[in-house]
C-alpha cells in the first residue's frame, strides 16, 4: 500500500480491527473453562492479556496508517509560538 | 518499623523531587496549570499512565479479583487497554489542538466555547468536581487502607484499631491519609504541572517495578505461579468453598492443612459441568468468569468466632461484563486527563502514549489480578475486600525491606492520581469560576497561581475530610471507582460529538448532560451512594445513562438551531486540498 492509498484507507482499516477487537473482548467461549495456560495462568486470563497485546498492535497500526497528520500542520499554522521544550 | 522507615524515606525522595521541579518553574499560571505545553513523549506517558493508575489499579484491582476471580482484568484492564488508546488516538489529540489552538487550559473553557454558552460552565463545574472527588477519596482511602496491614505491630501501644484487632499497632487510615494528603500538597503546591508530572514519572516506575517484585515474592512464597494456581480457594463436592492451604502467621510460610478448612457453602445450585470439576477438585471460581453464589461464615478477626453470615456472587454475569465496556470511555472526560493532554509538546508526542498504555495496564494489572485470586486460597474471606493486597504483601513477602519498598510503590500510584485531580480542581475552581467570572486581566500571573495555589489547599482539606468520612462508612475503593467512571462515560457523548459532529447543539449538550447525569444519579441513589448494582441479567447502571445521554444529544440537536458559522470554523477549520 502507497503513502497515499495509507492515507486514504488507514483509518477504515483501524476502524475495522478496532470494531473486530471490540467483539473478540466477549469471549464467551471461556466462560467456564479453567484450563490454566503455562501450568497457572487460567485460560481466561491468558486470553484477555494476549488481547491487550493486541490492541497496542492495533494502535501501534493506526499512529503509523491513521495518524491525523494535518492536526499537527492546522496548529503549526495557527500557533506559531513554540514554547520551549523539556529534556525528555 | 523497617516498612515504615523505608516508606518515610521515599516520601522524602518525592517532596525533594517536587521542590527541584520549583526552580524549573516560569513563574506564568499557563506554566503552573499546563507546564507551558512542553512536556516531550517519556513524561507524557508516564504521567498520563500514573494518572489514569490509581489505588484503583492496585488495591482495588487485587481486592476485586479476590471478590469476583479473574473476570476483573477483562472488565478493566483489557478492555482499557482498546478504549484508553482510542480515546487518546480520537479524542485526546483533538482537544490538545484545540487546547493550543485557542489557549484552553480546562475542559469546561473548550465546552463554552464550543457551545457557545456560559451556562453550559456552570452546569459542568459542580459535576465534573462532583466526579472527580469520590475518584481522590479513593486514593486517600486506598493509601491508608493499604499502610495499616503492612505496619501492623510497629506501634502496639499507640494505635490499638479496635475496630481492626488484627492490624493492632499499624498506622491507622486517617494518619496514612493526612501524611499522604501533606506529600502530594506540598509538591503539587509548589511545582504545579511540572512538578506533578515529573512526580508522576518518578512514581509510575517505582510503582510497576514494585508491583512486578511483589508479584514475584508472593509467587515464591506460595511455591511458584504453578502452584499457586492449584491451592486457590475451591468448592467441593458438598457445596463447601474450602481452603486446603494457609500462611503460617510465625514463619511466612506456606502449610497445607490437615483437614480442609471451611469457609462457607453455595448457595445455587452448581451445574453439571460445575460438579464434574467438583469430583475432580477443580471448581475454583476465582478462575472463571461463571456465577456462583456462596454464603460466607464471618468471622471476628481476633478470636475466628463465627459471628455471622455474608452473600458474595464469584464470576462475572455476561450482561456486566459486555456493559462493562462503556467504562474506560470515562478517560475522555476526566478533567485531570484533559489538562494531562495539554501539556503535550505536539502531537507526535502522544504516539508513545497510544502505543504502550495498553501494554503498560497489562503489566500493571495481570500481576494484582493474579495475586487477588491466588490470595482466595490462603487468606480469610474477607468481607471488605480493600485490604487483600495489602495483607498478600504483609504476609508473605519475608524481607521486611521488600515490605517497605512494595508499600512505598503503592502509595506511588495512589500518589500519581491525587496529584493531577487535586492540581486539576484548582486550575478548573481559578479559571473557570473567578478568572471566567471576574476577568482575567484583573489579576497579575502571580496572583492567578496564588489563587490556584490556594483553592488547592482547600480540595485537599476537604478531600480529607470527606475521605474519613467515607471510611467510617465503610466505603469500597474498586465500587466507588466504577460509580465516578460510569458519570465520566456517561458524559462521553458529549465531548465526542463536540470534536466529531459539526450539527450538535447547545441545547442538545444541556439535554444530554441532565439526561444522562440524572439517570446516574437514580442508580448511584439506589445503590446506596457507593454500592455494586446491576439491572436485571447484570447491565451495569453506565449502560442506561450513557444511552439517554446519546438519545437526548441526537434528538434535541436535530430540533433546534445548529451552531453559529463563527463557531464552526473555529472548531472544524477548513483544510486545504493536498
Amino acid at each position: 500500500m502507497s503513502v497515499a492509498d495509507a492515507g486514504r484507507k488507514g483509518p477504515m482499516i483501524i476502524l475495522t480491527l478496532a470494531v473486530i477487537l471490540g467483539l473478540l473482548h466477549q469471549d464467551l467461549w471461556w466462560w467456564d473453562d479453567g484450563t490454566l495456560v503455562l501450568g497457572f495462568l487460567p485460560i481466561g486470563l491468558a486470553y484477555h492479556i494476549t488481547y491487550s497485546l493486541l490492541a497496542a498492535s492495533l494502535w501501534a497500526l493506526a499512529v503509523r496508517i491513521a495518524w491525523p497528520h494535518h492536526l499537527e500542520d492546522d496548529v503549526a499554522a495557527e500557533a506559531p509560538a513554540t514554547p520551549q521544550e523539556d529534556a525528555s | 518499623m523497617t516498612p515504615l522507615v523505608v516508606i518515610i524515606a521515599y516520601l522524602a525522595l518525592l517532596l525533594s523531587l517536587g521542590l527541584l521541579s520549583t526552580r524549573f518553574f516560569r513563574g506564568t499560571s499557563r506554566d503552573f496549570f499546563v507546564a507551558s505545553q512542553s512536556i516531550g513523549p517519556f513524561l507524557l506517558l508516564m504521567s498520563v499512565f500514573g494518572t489514569t493508575m490509581t489505588g484503583f489499579a492496585l488495591v482495588g484491582s487485587t481486592g476485586k479479583a479476590f471478590e469476583r476471580g479473574i473476570g476483573t482484568y477483562g472488565l478493566m484492564a483489557s478492555a482499557s487497554g482498546l478504549i484508553h488508546a482510542a480515546v487518546f488516538f480520537l479524542i485526546g489529540i483533538r482537544l490538545w489542538a484545540h487546547g493550543k489552538r485557542h489557549g484552553f487550559v480546562t475542559q469546561i473553557q473548550f465546552f463554552r466555547e464550543r457551545f457557545e454558552s456560559n451556562g453550559i460552565g456552570y452546569l459542568l463545574f459542580p459535576i465534573l468536581v462532583g466526579l472527580v472527588l469520590p475518584y481522590l477519596l479513593i486514593g486517600v482511602l486506598a493509601a491508608g487502607k493499604f499502610v495499616l496491614p503492612v505496619t501492623a505491630g510497629a506501634f502496639p501501644g499507640l494505635f490499638a484499631n479496635e475496630a481492626t484487632p488484627q492490624w493492632a499497632g499499624g498506622i491507622p487510615v486517617w494518619l496514612t491519609g493526612l501524611v499522604v494528603s501533606g506529600v502530594v500538597l506540598t509538591y503539587v503546591f509548589s511545582g504545579g504541572s511540572r512538578g506533578t508530572i515529573w512526580a508522576n514519572t518518578f512514581q509510575t516506575i517505582v510503582f510497576m517495578v514494585m508491583g512486578v517484585i511483589a508479584f514475584t515474592l508472593i509467587s515464591t512464597t506460595l511455591g511458584g505461579p504453578s502452584n499457586a494456581s492449584k491451592i486457590g480457594m475451591q468448592i467441593d463436592t458438598e457445596g463447601r468453598a474450602i481452603q486446603t492451604h494457609g500462611i503460617d502467621r510465625e514463619t511466612h510460610e506456606l502449610i497445607e492443612y490437615e483437614t480442609p478448612r471451611v469457609l462457607g457453602r453455595v448457595v445455587t445450585p452448581l451445574t453439571d459441568a460445575q460438579k464434574e470439576r467438583a469430583a475432580a477438585g477443580e471448581l475454583r471460581p476465582h478462575q472463571t468468569r461463571s456465577v456462583i453464589d456462596v454464603e460466607f461464615d464471618k468471622r471476628n478477626p481476633a478470636t475466628r468466632e463465627i459471628v455471622g453470615k455474608f452473600h458474595r456472587e464469584f464470576g462475572i454475569p455476561a450482561w456486566m461484563f459486555f456493559t462493562y465496556m462503556l467504562i474506560p470511555l470515562s478517560v475522555g472526560m476526566f478533567p485531570h486527563l484533559f489538562q494531562n493532554w495539554l501539556t503535550a509538546r505536539s502531537a507526535r508526542t502522544f504516539r508513545t502514549t497510544v502505543i504502550a498504555h495498553p501494554v503498560f495496564i497489562a503489566i500493571v494489572w495481570a500481576p494484582c489480578v493474579l495475586i487477588g485470586i491466588w490470595a482466595s486460597g490462603v487468606i480469610p474471606a474477607l468481607e471488605n475486600v480493600s485490604s487483600t493486597l495489602g495483607i498478600m504483601v504483609a504476609n508473605m513477602t519475608h524481607n521486611e525491606l521488600i515490605v517497605g519498598l512494595v508499600a512505598a510503590g503503592v502509595l506511588a500510584a495512589i500518589m500519581s492520581s491525587l496529584d493531577s485531580q487535586f492540581l486539576c480542581l484548582g486550575t478548573i475552581f481559578t479559571n473557570d469560576v473567578v478568572l471566567h467570572h471576574a476577568g482575567k486581566d484583573r489579576f497579575t500571573d502571580s496572583q492567578i497561581v496564588l489563587m490556584a495555589r490556594s483553592f488547592i489547599v482547600g480540595i485537599v482539606v476537604l478531600t480529607y475530610l470527606l475521605a474519613m468520612w467515607a471510611n467510617s462508612a465503610g466505603a469500597g475503593v474498586f465500587d466507588l471507582a466504577v460509580w465516578c467512571f460510569s458519570g465520566f462515560s456517561s458524559l462521553f457523548p458529549l465531548v465526542f460529538a463536540s470534536i466529531y459532529w459539526r450539527r450538535v447543539t447547545k441545547a442538545g449538550a444541556y439535554a444530554s448532560i441532565l439526561a444522562s447525569m440524572s439517570v446516574w444519579f437514580y442508580f448511584f441513589r439506589d445503590s446506596g451512594f457507593g454500592g455494586e448494582t446491576t439491572l436485571g441479567p447484570g447491565i451495569m447502571p453506565v449502560a442506561p445513562a450513557f444511552l439517554a445521554g446519546v438519545i437526548a444529544l441526537v434528538a434535541v440537536s436535530l430540533v433546534t438551531k445548529p451552531p453559529s458559522e463563527e463557531t464552526l470554523a473555529k472548531f472544524f477549520p477548513k483544510r486545504e486540498p493536498t
